[in-house]
């Protein structure tokens, strides 16, 4: 189920890296999200049916506001997003201990859970419903827009776009909005599968995130990529990590086995590009 | 061919190998035989076979892929031929590395500048054998010999300059005098004139006679064809990868070695437009001030004029346009455009207000190498071909169809990317972006830096097009020839004021160059 969460979180981090960035703050993010949301959602003084939407919403709005300020640092003070998203991931881990007083927030209303353990078609868990509507979103967006092209120009080469007579900046603050965003959805299927609000939710996600990213071919200098290739990223991360499971491989052994296909992966999509082009060469 | 070669060839018979490693100063310094060399697409170079003589000045010429630049990356080491052999200094020459043809004697300054960008002008120039003792660096020692290395190319920085801060004229002049620092048999200079001024070009060929008389060998490659008379002794010119001929440059004019290149004849300049007439004020710069402290520029480009912007590099040319453009910041001045004031902070400014700019450097600043030729077009008005924000693919192909066959982009469709397109192609895919958006007003620095003979015709001729229908152009070059054909008026800048104003009729090479050195005379107090 770990999938569903991860895709979410790649699907808006594959944004930022196409257009050269990278966010590091999403983990910590999502745990700010979960402990807002499930404030929200546990007011007694509310219905659920005020309360879940109001929760869903201020999810959104406090992620995509972190994205939004790790992109205005970074283009206000022409800083690499590296540095300033490593800072949001302390800052929103803090805020997240703050507002939920440094526990656990348990209690969800009833129709909250019930819908997590929704199943439509007999096959489809709702949290993964959610991530294939998120993974689509993306990639209507980076196909069929205007914006999606400006993301792809600006990871190619900024100076240019820039020279062309537009703004790269906007942009650039757009798709860390859009990571933040992600980030807050990320938090609600959290929310829907665990049914816990907690402040030390999400660590390492933002890693897993980048490794579906980058195992899904898009390269880290941006420009090249696409978000098909992270759900088969985030895919191949859940099928490496569910086998191992069912191999009975012990504890200690499976992250030797992904970090190793993780940088096997990329070697692999470095030498398939190399074989192509020497196919269309002939 | 290959008997033939046998009978001739230096060292086929390991006595002769033995005594031509004793006699250096015989036979030539280098032979290729049969050469070829492949790449996925393309056959880069194709039964290559030719000789350089020992101490000789040797130009290769031909046009942009014509095979030049594969043939010196095989002598530089970057990759090995496929097929045929070559011969350094008598022995069979198969270097695995860039080092290992540095240390056998070659040394190769490419058109691309390969410095170390935030280390210092010594570090750089010294960078294979820093002086050191007991591994640490003698940077006395070091600053010493580099100061020596700056006088010998006339490069008046200080040696502890930081590499990124010097202006591209500064970082090939460096990289001459790199190749300087540790002495070679043979040095092959690719283009090294392209960013250079005339009295910077002078200088080089100054070096490289000096160079000729200690016995080196100069291979090299330009596409001024003007300049190669004073380097050359004998030229070899390629065509589409194959060896079209060697023969001594004495009494091979211009126009011969032109048919030779393309293998048909071309206009080799512009051709000046008589029936356009300027009429209104298509662009006008009124006081601009780069800094608090810099001279004030004014000047103003008609509807159909096109003026040329001279001067040596770092003169202020590409400063002034750039911040015409609002891609440097200014501090004082006015811009109109047909006529009306316009505010200019930043190039999206500009592109509204129907200025663009063909930026010196296409690579970096101009075009996205990774994306399709169409992309690269359309990237200037997006909104035109959207509704919501929704692409529309199919008008965007048609647009950029229609661009492509106008401007006589060779390309197999408009979905390849531009990097792998030639010179002159990437800068036709340039100038299309700017059609496409529209521009009135068109500002082109250095628009044909190192493009070949043809597609520099086919420049001019698209310049005079876009004149005739009522743009202002303003071209800035280093090529004064090139001005002086295709401009109405000359604009020459010297140390960062507007020195003079030649008009068409006065146009006279020593009056244009001696406008462009009188601000440097003045500031020493000739």
């Amino acid at each position: 189920m770990q999938i569903a969460i991860n895709t979410v979180l790649a699907a808006g981090m594959t944004f930022v890296i196409l257009t050269g960035g990278i966010d590091l703050s999403v983990g910590s993010v999502l745990a700010l999200c979960t402990v807002v949301g499930a404030t929200i959602m546990v007011r007694e003084d509310l219905s659920p049916w005020t309360s879940i939407p109001l929760a869903l919403l201020a999810c959104m709005a406090t992620g995509a506001a972190c994205g939004a300020i790790n992109g205005w640092v970074c283009e206000k003070w022409k800083l690499p997003s590296f540095i300033v998203t490593l800072g949001m991931l302390n800052v929103a881990s803090g805020l997240a201990r703050v507002v939920s007083d440094n526990s656990t927030i348990t209690g969800l209303p009833q129709p909250f859970v019930d819908f997590g353990n929704q199943i439509y078609f007999g096959v489809l868990p709702s949290i993964f419903l959610i991530a294939i509507v998120v993974v689509l979103i993306g990639w209507f967006i980076l196909r069929f827009t205007v914006f999606g092209r400006f993301i792809f120009a600006i990871g190619t080469n900024e100076e240019a776009v820039r020279l062309s007579g537009h703004n790269p900046r906007i942009f650039k603050i757009a798709v860390f909005t859009i990571s933040g965003l992600t980030a807050g959805v990320a938090a609600m299927v959290f929310l829907l599968r665990l049914n816990v609000g907690s402040p030390i939710a999400g660590i390492g996600y933002e890693l897993n995130a980048i490794a579906a990213v980058i195992i899904g071919g898009t390269s880290l200098s941006g420009g090249k990529g696409s978000i098909i290739g992270t759900l088969v990223g985030a895919c191949i991360l859940q099928v490496l990590a569910t086998g191992l499971q069912l191999l009975g491989a012990e504890d200690n052994v499976k992250p030797i086995v992904i970090g190793t296909v993780i940088v096997l992966a990329v070697v692999l999509d470095t030498y398939r590009n190399r074989l192509l082009r020497n196919l269309e060469a002939r | 061919m290959t008997t033939d070669f046998k009978e001739t060839a230096p060292g086929a018979d390991p006595v002769a190998i033995a005594e031509r490693d004793q006699d250096h100063d015989a036979g030539p310094i280098l032979k290729l035989q049969g050469v070829g060399k492949r790449f996925p697409g393309v056959v880069a170079l194709r039964n290559v076979t030719f000789e350089i003589e020992r101490g000789e000045g040797h130009v290769l010429l031909g046009e942009n892929g014509a095979g030049k630049s594969t043939l010196i990356n095989l002598l530089g080491g970057l990759f090995p031929p496929d097929e045929g052999s070559i011969w350094f200094n008598g022995a069979p020459y198969h270097p695995a590395s860039p080092f290992e043809a540095f240390s056998k004697g070659i040394r190769v300054v490419h058109q691309e500048l390969n410095l170390l960008s935030n280390l210092t002008v010594a570090e750089n120039l010294l960078f294979e054998q820093l002086p050191s003792r007991r591994g640490l660096v003698n940077f006395r020692e070091m600053n010493r010999r580099a100061t020596e290395l700056l006088a010998e190319v006339g490069l008046d920085i200080s040696p502890s300059t930081v590499v990124s801060r010097l202006g591209v004229a500064q970082m090939q002049l460096v990289e001459i005098a790199k190749a300087l620092a540790h002495e070679s048999k043979l040095l092959v200079l690719d283009e090294p004139t392209a960013t250079l001024t005339s009295k910077e070009v002078d200088r080089l060929f100054e070096i490289l006679h000096r160079l000729r008389e200690r016995k080196v060998t100069i291979l090299y490659i330009s596409h001024r064809l003007q300049e190669i008379y004073e380097v050359g002794d004998r030229v070899t010119v390629l065509r589409d990868g194959q060896h079209v001929t060697t023969r001594p440059l004495q009494g091979l004019v211009i126009p011969d070695i032109v048919r030779l290149m393309v293998g048909r004849t071309v206009e080799d300049q512009g051709v000046f437009r008589e029936d356009i007439q300027p009429s209104d004020e298509a662009l006008a710069v009124d006081n601009l001030r780069l800094t608090e402290t810099s001279p004030p520029i004014s000047f103003s480009v008609r509807k159909g004029e096109i003026v040329g912007i001279a001067g040596l590099v770092g003169s202020g040319r590409t400063e002034a346009v750039r911040a015409i453009f609002g891609a440097d910041p200014k501090v004082a001045g006015t811009i109109r455009v047909g006529g009306h004031a316009v505010t200019i902070a930043s190039p999206k400014d500009a592109v509204a207000a129907g200025i663009c700019l063909m930026t010196e450097d296409r690579k970096q600043q101009g075009l996205l190498l990774d994306m399709s030729c169409a992309e690269n077009i359309t990237i200037t008005d997006l909104k035109r071909l959207s509704r919501w924000g929704l692409l529309d693919r199919a008008a965007e192909n048609a647009a950029s169809e229609r661009l492509v066959a106008s401007l006589r982009v060779k390309t197999p469709t408009i979905f390849h990317k531009v990097g792998t397109f030639s010179g002159g192609n990437q800068q036709k895919v340039v100038i299309a972006k700017w059609l496409y958006r529209g521009s009135n007003a068109l500002i082109c620095d250095e628009p044909t830096r190192g493009i070949d003979v043809g597609a520099k015709a086919e420049i001019y001729e698209l310049m005079g097009r876009l004149a005739a229908d009522g743009k202002g152009i303003l071209v800035v070059s280093s090529d004064l020839p090139e001005l002086m054909s295709i401009c109405h008026r000359i604009l020459v800048f010297s140390n960062g004021r507007i020195a003079g104003e030649v008009p068409r009729a006065e146009f006279d090479q020593n009056r244009i160059l001696s406008l462009a050195y009188e601000e440097y005379g003045r500031a020493r107090g000739n």
